[in-house]
């Protein structure tokens, strides 16, 4: 079997595993910090029995992220060498960065979340949740600096066939890294704010635990409303971007073969490489080069603008991006929903609505997925845009059959991952928040200890 | 620029000794899972390193990184080279980490007993690999003239190697024993004790073996000590921590064997940075085809950026986590498991 293909499945399969939880954890941190400074704020002991319960899934959800993410980093060097030889000078940097100024943060005060509940300050225990949230938002940054210079590299010159750095700041500022970090960012608001939703429903709708259903639900349909209502404009924001330094990429979303002005924004249609056009043309005429370059007739180049062997495959960048921005326009309206029921005061007892929340836990999750899916397909066949094929980026010295070997070793162990992932969440979630706090541990002075 | 790289290669070492110290007595606890089977005592060790294990785990990750930052040559050979070895510790940290979490979320014995093993190998393995990768780096390895890997899996397990992955297992179980003793009382801390006496022998018998072989396989591992004999202040650290250990055992003082411990662990990273300056990665076939800290790091800007960046950060980083341990370890005292149904889970989360 082909080792590029192979190191290509493996750096999908593991990246794609991984992402299922730190947006989550994200978002899920920035919840659990409002509940935090509300209880803070009004010592009601409903706020900490919120934060508590939260933190309890957040808990399990962030090891296995947290464990999924050390693959990432050694697999730089163990798949992809020649990449990390040509971008080492400027690519190691920020994932150095991340270690000392985010996740250090993040698991060092993680562990007082988790184990310091009566043995830290009510002050300390709320500024540990503040610093989680940073550390892991900090997190994503450094991660998405790193991989938006892949996208659009900056700041660099070639000395010896390797990209060397000439700026630091322009390099971490690199034209994409603002609107793909905002747009990341708020894509993890969102799934969080969906989780929380979705499981204050499930209790509503089993008419369980309902002062703590409720309280959690109008704090995350806030969050949830205001981060994809948001999203519409870092969405855009990022389009604006693609269109302007990755074309090629933004032809593909769009399934735009042939160069056109006025181009219409496609609702839908199916794209066929080989014929090269996109069949079953739905779209909003002029919208595209509206959207993209701010001006109805701009052209907007076609796929075929390009030379043959730098074009990115078109059909899974298409799918990928429109179920996304379907997805993020169900968001708001579902979200809006939400509110208009809130204000009739019947947001508690609405099952239609309820029964919708709980299903819709997935949907932010698949819409992050199909998010990068778009970003890094579309950005096919460079693995640095412009600069180094992806071909030529693998370990050439590692051979298919180890290669192989991991994949299956990888697909077997996060199979065990999510299935025991997902039975805890569906234990903690019958267990309830009101079991919360049974500690056995007991120091001298006989308060418990643990959460 | 030279001396930039030299500051580097420092830098670099002085993370990895941060991951052992600290990490390492997490690691050597779960390895020392496996000798016991009361759950109450379980608990009790696991509960020691609640708290720390995952920060503790970030100076590996921020080893990693600062190798790629500064010396991505190195992080590409030597991740490539190692991949299967890699893969392996990979599994078994990603085991011991959920593990460590999912361990205490459920009551029922099998439940544990299960993520009990997942947390006591997922410990024990990179415990051993990290020496044996340890052992080829510093025996060489062999690479072609763009220091490419060119040996296989199997001649990563060559039985010098092995030797270095016994010192290392025993190395991070006494770590993690004399831990253990600071931090408990009564029948585990007298079986912390017996612990750390036997790993305390596996380290001087392997430190012994390994450095005459050292010694009379790969002599160049012992020119700078020669050239500058105040190195040799680096070796006799090692001994005179490994001296202390047992000594510091007999008085009883709580934390005195864990500071033994720290001594030897540092002793040994400055006496392998000391043998291999200013190589990386030698190689074993043509000594010119080894990386080292002038062909393989990155250029003078990356270099001096990442340094301010590190200047910065690390304060920055020890300073949070010396108040979370003070704040724990301080609490920690006295601490007894107690209530009959052990099953109970402790923490609950």
């Amino acid at each position: 079997m082909d080792v590029v293909l192979l190191s290509r499945i493996q750096f999908a399969l593991t990246a794609g595993f991984h992402f299922i939880f730190p947006p989550l954890t994200i978002g899920m941190a920035w919840l659990i910090f409002i509940m935090q400074t509300k209880f803070l704020r009004s010592g009601d002991e409903l706020y900490a029995r919120m934060s508590r319960f939260w933190l309890k899934l957040f808990a399990i959800s962030f090891v296995v992220g947290v464990a999924t993410g050390i693959t990432m980093e050694f697999q730089f060097g163990t798949n992809w060498s020649e990449y990390s030889r040509f971008v080492g000078d400027i690519f190691g940097g920020p994932l150095a960065a991340e270690g000392i100024f985010a996740f250090f943060l993040e698991s060092a005060f993680m562990g007082v979340l988790i184990w310091g509940a009566n043995r830290v300050s009510k002050k300390m225990y709320w500024f540990s949740s503040l610093m989680v949230a940073v550390g892991s938002t900090l997190s994503a940054l450094w991660i998405i600096i790193a991989n938006s210079w892949q996208q659009t590299p900056t700041a660099y010159h070639i000395v010896n066939g390797r990209a060397e750095l000439t700026d630091f700041w322009a390099a971490i500022m690199n034209p994409s890294t603002v609107p793909r970090y905002l747009h990341t960012v708020d894509g993890a608001l969102i799934t969080g704010a969906f989780f929380v939703i979705g499981i204050s429903a499930y209790y509503l709708l089993r008419q369980r635990h309902l002062d703590f259903a409720k309280e959690s639900m109008k704090y995350a349909l806030i969050v949830a409303l205001a981060a994809s209502l948001v999203q519409l404009y870092f969405g855009h924001m990022h389009s604006v971007q693609v269109a302007e330094t990755q074309p090629e990429k933004l032809a593909a979303l769009e399934g735009l073969f042939e160069s056109e002005k006025g181009a219409s924004l496609l609702i839908f249609g199916i794209p066929d490489e080989k014929a090269g056009v996109t069949h079953f043309r739905i779209g909003i005429p002029k919208a595209l080069s509206l959207l993209a370059h701010n001006d109805p007739e701009a052209e907007v180049k076609g796929l075929q603008a390009f030379p043959e062997d730098e074009r990115p495959p078109v059909l899974m960048p298409f799918l990928s991006f429109h179920l996304m921005v379907g997805l993020g326009t169900f968001f708001i309206l579902f979200t809006l929903w939400g509110l208009w029921l809130w204000k009739k005061d019947t947001l508690w007892t609405n099952r239609t609505f309820l029964t919708v929340a709980l299903w819709s836990i997935p949907l932010p999750f698949i819409a992050n997925e199909v998010g990068w899916i778009a970003a890094e397909v579309g950005r096919q066949p460079w693995i640095v845009y412009k600069l180094l094929k992806t071909v030529d980026g693998i370990s050439f010295t590692v051979p298919a059959w180890q290669i192989l070997a991991s994949i299956i070793l990888f697909v077997a162990i996060y199979i065990l991952l999510f299935v025991t992932w997902f039975f805890l969440l569906r234990k903690k979630l019958d267990a309830g928040p009101e079991e919360a706090n049974s500690g056995v541990i007991r120091n001298v002075s006989g308060t418990g200890v643990g959460l | 620029m030279t001396t930039l790289q030299s500051i580097w290669f420092v830098l670099v070492g002085v993370l990895l000794l941060g991951y052992t110290l600290l990490d390492g007595f997490d690691l050597g606890v779960g390895s020392l899972y496996l000798f016991t089977k009361d759950p109450k005592e379980r608990e009790r060790m696991l509960y020691s390193i609640g708290p720390f294990w995952d920060s503790n785990q970030v100076w590996l990750l921020t080893g990693g990184g600062a190798i790629f930052a500064a010396f991505p040559m190195v992080y590409a050979t030597v991740f490539s080279g190692f991949y299967l070895a890699l893969m392996l510790v990979l599994f078994a940290l990603i085991f011991r980490a959920v593990s460590l979490e999912f361990q205490h979320q459920l009551d029922t014995p099998g439940w544990r007993k299960w993520w009990d093993i997942g947390f006591g190998i997922g410990s024990l393995l990179p415990s051993i690999l990290f020496g044996v990768a340890m052992g080829n780096i510093l025996r060489g390895v062999p690479l072609d003239a763009k220091a490419n890997f060119i040996g296989d899996f199997f001649g990563l397990l060559n039985p010098y190697s092995l030797v270095l992955g016994l010192l290392s297992c025993s190395m991070f179980a006494l770590h993690g024993a004399t831990f253990l003793y600071a931090q408990t009382d009564g029948a585990l801390k007298e079986k912390t004790r017996r612990w750390a006496r036997t790993a305390w022998m596996g380290l001087v018998l392997f430190f012994i073996i390994g450095t005459v072989w050292s010694l009379a396989a790969t002599p160049r591992l012992f020119t700078n000590f020669f050239d500058q004999p105040l190195l040799f202040i680096l070796p006799l650290t090692v001994i005179v921590g490994l001296v202390y250990v047992p000594v510091a055992l007999a008085k009883g003082k709580p934390l005195t064997p864990f500071l033994a411990s720290s001594l030897t662990i540092a002793g040994l990273w400055g006496t392998i940075g000391a043998s291999l300056f200013p190589y990386m990665v030698p190689a074993i076939n043509d000594l010119s085809n080894s990386l080292t800290i002038f062909n393989a790091s990155s250029s003078e800007r990356t270099l001096t950026v990442m340094l301010i960046l590190a200047l910065i950060g690390l304060p920055i980083v020890l300073t949070y986590t010396s108040y979370i341990y003070r704040t724990f370890l301080k609490s920690n005292k006295g601490v007894t498991v107690t209530g009959s149904k052990s099953s109970k889970s402790f923490s609950n989360m």
